[in-house]
């Protein structure tokens, strides 16, 4: 199957429904490895034991922008190929991107009240990812607020391309200015500062999430491919009545 | 396995996760089944997609 063909929705539905369950299971199996490495990984000299929370809030972090940076895409695709399915993704993205951030902003919290002795400070890093889920959250209220999906969709892909100029503030934001957040240690020159005790519960765990994120994504999908057949047959529905 | 003095922290953490997963995972389940339910109601009236209707009677924006 040809990439372009599953450009077509029937298609991409029958796709999903052989690729879901394989998915799930694989998800399953990641959570299952990934939280074993991260009960049995050692302590951090300076943490201790609350470095265990890092196994959650860093991964979800790093998905916070990944996912924005894919309703992005999406939105290139919408506004530039018409590509049918580009919008569906979307759109199908931004409540799972939402929940991310959400994640990653209490987990952090609750990360920095027992490391910082306060849960929040307005620091450029922590400001700016509430400033992301402060998008999701507009993306999503955008998308309930006009009915036609086509003109949703052209709104939506504009502003979330205006909003992709967040993701290189969050990423670069403890660089640029002063933050009690730390810098980065892992995605940067020289590679990672993280010792592989740490470091290798950490990237199972965000492999973990990162295939909830394609399963949960791919299901949404054909949530919305769905719900947009039921529009166009209470469309139809409501032309044969009125015929 | 002792979590240290910040145990509450740790736990309320992979709690809070557990809970947004689980949340997650529902919510795209049950709109899942919504969407059938409803394609199901719609098929059982007599409505279906490839209408019986011939295009030039449909509204321009659904030809």
């Amino acid at each position: 199957m040809a990439l372009i063909d599953l450009a077509n929705p029937t298609r991409f539905l029958a796709l999903t429904q052989r690729l879901l369950a394989p998915l799930a299971v694989l998800t399953a199996l990641a959570f299952a490895a990934g939280l074993y490495l991260a009960w049995v990984a050692p302590d951090d000299y300076q943490q201790g034991a609350t470095v265990k929370i890092m196994f959650i809030h860093v991964p979800n972090a790093w998905l916070s922008m990944a996912v924005w940076a894919v309703m992005s895409i999406a939105s290139i695709g919408t506004l530039v190929w018409r590509h049918p399915l580009a919008d569906v993704a979307a759109k199908a993205a931004a409540p799972l991107g939402a929940a991310f951030t959400f994640l990653a902003l209490v987990t952090g919290s609750l990360w920095g009240r027992p490391m910082w002795g306060t849960y929040w400070v307005w620091d450029a890093r922590l400001t700016s990812v509430l400033v992301l889920f402060l998008m999701y959250l507009g993306i999503i209220a955008l998308w309930r607020t006009v009915d036609d999906p086509a003109r949703a969709g052209r709104a939506a892909a504009i502003l979330t391309l205006v909003g992709a100029i967040n993701l290189p503030v969050v990423k670069f934001s403890v660089d640029w200015w002063n933050t009690l957040h730390q810098p980065a240690s892992v995605f940067r020159v020289g590679g990672p500062t993280i010792d592989a005790s740490i470091l290798t519960p950490l990237l199972v765990m965000a492999l973990a999430f990162l295939l909830l994120f394609v399963t949960l994504h791919l299901a949404a999908m054909r949530n919305e491919i769905l719900r947009r057949r039921v529009r166009a047959m209470w469309l139809l529905q409501a032309h044969a009545a009125s015929a | 396995m002792d979590l240290g003095p910040h145990a509450t922290f740790i736990i309320a953490a992979y709690v809070i996760a557990a809970l947004t997963v689980t949340g997650l995972i529902a919510w795209v389940l049950a709109d899942y089944d919504a969407q059938r339910r409803l394609i199901g109601d719609l098929e059982a009236r007599g409505v279906t997609r490839r209408a019986k209707n011939s295009a030039k009677d449909l509204p321009k924006d659904l030809q």
